[in-house]
Parts: structure tokens; C-alpha cells; sequence
């Protein structure tokens, strides 16, 4: 089972980024928070053909990669980490709508495979902005933005518990994944009925620590409301960040830029 | 009327699903005392400690802290004045970072908060966790992550302080640090452990629990040398009180 161990060690590692001192770990969360959802906004409200509008978007990501210091490589296997997810939501597309819409040279092009592509372009940038926003940022931060913002408190402390005892659970899974193997043999042991039983058992156990912790919150005082203690301070900088990235988004959503400069090359020609 | 008053008289408790846990406890405990709750696994103690700040309420008999019997309208003023550390710390610090997690308690109570700033650095200093302010839970040790347990609990300052196992999976170093850390309070403490060595070094009374009932209520050193007590109770004597593997020496003589 060392690939869920390693895995989840580098959920860890994308929070161990957002530790870092660089001009886009300072910024505030509440300006990332929302440059992020303008842009994933920008990039899902194109029509379902589109592609050369999308592409000038790769900016955004490439662009904080660059200034927050980020490893592309890591951040790349996290986005095929997720990618079987939209790949399936897209590949019925090409049997689907088989109108053809381009023709390059002799391939004639469908508008599903236009419309695959599409998606996975899309699926591309979305992830890779909301990853960057945590390894930018981390978390608990971004909780504590989506608290300021005006986000309803039931929710954010739903994802800080989640993101609190994440960690927990999936030590307590691996000591039962790792029992089991010890005392299997030859697969025996193994089958799904041994497996559904730890799935009881994990859940069983979820929920008398889920118990242990309310006593623990009750017994410090806690009466329905989670109080958070952290200032945040909106500069001159953060807001420029904010009407800039903004402001650059809307302009690539309504004017398609590679079009623009196709036309204008082929009149320079012409 | 002392706030450090801990009084249980014929505490009874039955779970639901009918096992009978406590079949009626007695004691009292004064100012500043320290006390430990001792015996065998399944003879009550953690029953016994979620009575003390209400996590559980009395079926028969009664629970009084600081003179005040324990019930549903002084639930808040009761787990203000009892401090309770969980015997496994990621049960207790369930905030995102450790500076929240000991905030949480002083700001349920209302405290302003420069007051709470003052008090979870006040309360990280004395446990020795000021250097962990920033981090998350579950990114520190089994030590550090008592300690910050500890820390939490005191930002409320309690008058009461109950422990459950506050010695399970401490290195030996860690665990005499924290009996040395214990050993500055002046709370009334009340401590549940197997370790019955932490049990000589920090408490100068001792009540052994069978079968939910208390076997023996006493001082300490009396308690734990009582050899035949101790084995109808399942436990044994505390290794420093036991022969010398060496040299052979029968012990039970104390300095």
C-alpha cells in the first residue's frame, strides 16, 4: 500500500509549500481566493467548441508557478491524478456529436473530439489554478478567506474538520490495510467480504472518535459557533493583484486573442 | 466555599447498552491535591473522569465541583472549572493550527481578544510549545502534541485539572518532563493512569477502582505497598519499589 501512504504524504507537501516567504505566499488568501474563482469562471463560461480562445489563459497558472516558485513537474501528476475523472466525463462526446466541424488537410475533425479537447483543456486550468491557490496559500488559509468572504460557517468548518482529520483517518485505514496483509496468505484474506467488514469497522470508528472530539470541543467550551483569531490585512498589492489578473481574464474572455492575431497576421500578409 | 472542591458521593452509571460501569463511587478531594485513579482496564476510570466536567451526567448519586452540584444549568460554569486532557491528544486538538486550538476554549468564553492573544502564549510558554504556535496538529510528535494538549486546557484557566493516561506513549525523556511539568501546578488535579511510578512521583493520595467501585482510598505510599491489595486489583507494585533486577535486593524500602 505504499502508494496511498506516498500520495496522501504529498498532500502534505503542497501545504509545506504554501510555507514558503515569496510575493504570492504573502499576498492575502481573500485575493487569491477570488482571483482563482474568476478565473475558473472566465474558463468554464466558453462555448463547448471553443479552444484557441482558452489558450492565452495558461498565463495565470505558468505566470504563479514562476513568481511562487512552484514545481511544475509535482503539480502536473496531481493534475493526472484527477484527469481519469474528466477523461470519462468527455469521451462520449467523439461518438456522440459526430458532425464535422473541421477539416485539417485530409483529417476531417468532429466537433466531439473538438469538444473533448475542450474539456480536457478546460479541466486542465481549472485544477491547475485551485492547486496552485492551496500550495499559494494552504488550506486553512483559504478556509479562513471563505469565513471572511461571507462563506456560511457550517460549511467552512465542515473542510477545516475535513482537511483537520483527513490525516487521522487515513492512518487508522493504513494500520487496518496493513493488519490484513500481515496476516493473509496467498490472497486468502483478501476478498472483498474481509474487505467490506473493514470499511464497517473504519466507519465505526470514525464515528466513536467523532465522539471523542465533540466531548473534547463541549468540554472547552464550545456552544455551536467556532471562533477564528487571525486578522487579515488588505494592501495595495493585494488589490492590484486582485483588478489585475481580473481584469486581464475578462478581457481574454471577450475578445479571443489568437483569432485577433491571426486576422491581423493574415491581413499584414494580404 | 473552595473552587477547587471535587466531591462525588454514590456516583452510579449504567451504559445503554446495560453494562453497569461505576456501581457507586464516593470521595472527596480538596484544595490542591493530586490524586490518582487507579485500576485494572474496564474498572471504570474513564467512566469515572467524563462525570467530572459533565461529558456524562450522574444516573444515581452525585457529582459537586467547587460546591456546586453538577447538572444542566451548571454545565458551563462546571467545565470552565474542570480542565479535561483526553488520553489521545488528536481527539482534542481538533483546530487546523495549534495557536487556534488553544484560542478555542478562551474565546468560547467570551474573552476579548487581546486577553486570548495573552493567554495562549502565556499557556504555550508554560508547557514549552511557544515554537509550535504556527503548526498543525498533526505535523507534531506524540510529546509535543500533549504538551499543546496541555497548553489548551490551561489557556482556560482551570481550577480543576483531570487527566486521562497523560503518561500512555511518551518516550521516557518526554514523559519525565511532563511529570515535572505537573508537578509546578497548583491545581486540584486528578490523574487516571497505569503508571504507577507517575502515580508516586505526582500524587500524594491514591484510589484504586474494581469493578466500579472504589477499592481503596488512601495515601499513596500506603496504597502501592500494599501487596495483596494490589494484586486483587490487577496491578502490581511500581518498579522503583520492586527489587533490584542486579543485585538481587529485596526493595519496599522507601527513602
Amino acid at each position: 500500500m505504499g502508494n496511498i501512504e506516498t500520495s496522501l504524504l504529498n498532500i502534505g507537501y503542497l501545504e509545506t509549500l504554501s510555507y514558503q516567504q515569496t510575493p504570492l505566499q504573502r499576498l492575502d488568501p481573500r485575493v487569491k481566493l477570488l482571483t482563482t474563482l474568476v478565473f475558473i469562471i472566465a474558463v468554464v463560461s466558453f462555448g463547448k467548441y471553443e479552444i484557441t480562445g482558452l489558450i492565452p489563459f495558461v498565463i495565470y497558472p505558468v505566470a504563479l508557478i514562476a513568481v511562487g516558485d512552484l514545481p511544475p513537474a509535482y503539480l502536473a501528476r496531481k493534475i493526472l491524478l484527477a484527469a481519469p475523472f474528466a477523461f470519462f466525463i468527455g469521451i462520449f462526446n467523439p461518438l456522440l456529436d459526430r458532425t464535422i466541424l473541421v477539416h485539417l488537410g485530409p483529417v476531417a475533425i468532429s466537433g466531439g473530439w473538438v469538444s473533448f479537447a475542450s474539456i480536457m483543456l478546460r479541466f486542465c486550468l481549472t485544477v491547475s489554478a485551485a492547486l496552485i491557490l492551496i500550495a499559494a496559500t494552504g488550506l486553512n488559509a483559504v478556509c479562513l478567506a471563505l469565513d471572511k468572504l461571507g462563506a456560511p460557517r457550517a460549511f467552512v468548518m465542515q473542510l477545516l474538520f475535513l482537511y483537520r482529520y483527513i490525516f487521522v483517518l487515513t492512518d487508522e485505514a493504513l494500520r487496518l490495510v496493513r493488519a490484513r496483509a500481515l496476516r493473509s496468505f496467498q490472497g486468502r484474506g483478501l476478498g472483498l467480504k474481509v474487505f467490506s467488514f473493514m470499511i464497517g469497522q473504519l466507519l465505526l470508528r470514525t464515528l466513536a472518535r467523532a465522539r471523542r472530539i465533540h466531548l473534547a470541543m463541549l468540554s472547552r467550551g464550545f456552544a455551536g459557533r467556532i471562533h477564528l483569531l487571525r486578522p487579515l490585512h488588505l494592501g495595495g498589492r493585494d488589490v492590484l493583484f486582485l483588478l489585475g489578473w481580473s481584469t486581464l481574464f475578462v478581457l481574454l474572455r471577450w475578445y479571443n486573442i489568437p483569432h485577433l492575431l491571426g486576422n491581423l497576421a493574415a491581413e499584414l500578409i494580404g | 466555599m473552595s473552587h477547587h472542591l471535587v466531591e462525588v458521593k454514590d456516583l452510579q452509571y449504567r451504559y445503554p447498552d446495560g453494562t453497569a460501569a461505576l456501581n457507586g463511587i464516593s470521595f472527596l478531594l480538596t484544595h490542591g491535591e493530586a490524586a490518582a485513579i487507579i485500576g485494572a482496564n474496564g474498572a471504570g476510570k474513564s467512566t469515572l473522569l467524563l462525570h467530572l466536567n459533565g461529558c456524562l451526567m450522574p444516573q444515581t448519586g452525585e457529582v459537586r465541583i467547587g460546591g456546586l452540584p453538577l447538572n444542566k444549568d451548571t454545565l458551563a460554569h462546571v467545565r470552565r472549572t474542570v480542565g479535561m486532557v483526553f488520553q489521545d491528544p488528536d481527539d482534542q486538538l481538533f483546530m487546523p493550527i495549534v495557536y487556534d486550538d488553544v484560542a478555542f476554549g478562551p474565546l468560547n468564553l467570551g474573552l476579548p481578544p487581546a486577553e486570548v492573544d495573552q493567554l495562549v502564549n502565556a499557556s504555550l510558554a508554560t508547557v514549552g510549545a511557544s515554537h509550535l504556535k504556527d503548526r498543525p496538529p498533526y505535523r507534531l510528535s506524540g510529546g509535543e502534541k500533549r504538551a499543546v494538549a496541555i497548553a489548551a486546557v490551561l489557556a482556560m484557566s482551570p481550577d480543576i485539572l483531570v487527566m486521562d493516561e497523560p503518561s500512555a506513549a511518551l518516550d521516557p525523556k518526554t514523559r519525565r518532563q511532563l511529570i515535572e511539568l505537573l508537578h509546578t501546578f497548583k491545581h486540584t488535579r486528578i490523574i487516571a493512569t497505569h503508571d504507577l511510578d507517575l502515580v508516586l512521583d505526582l500524587c500524594s493520595r491514591t484510589i484504586i477502582l474494581k469493578d466500579g467501585r472504589v477499592a481503596a482510598d488512601g495515601p499513596t505510599l500506603e496504597i502501592l505497598q500494599n501487596q495483596e491489595l494490589l494484586d486483587s486489583c490487577n496491578l502490581e507494585k511500581p518498579l522503583c519499589l520492586q527489587g533490584c533486577p542486579v543485585c538481587g535486593a529485596k526493595s519496599g524500602a522507601i527513602v
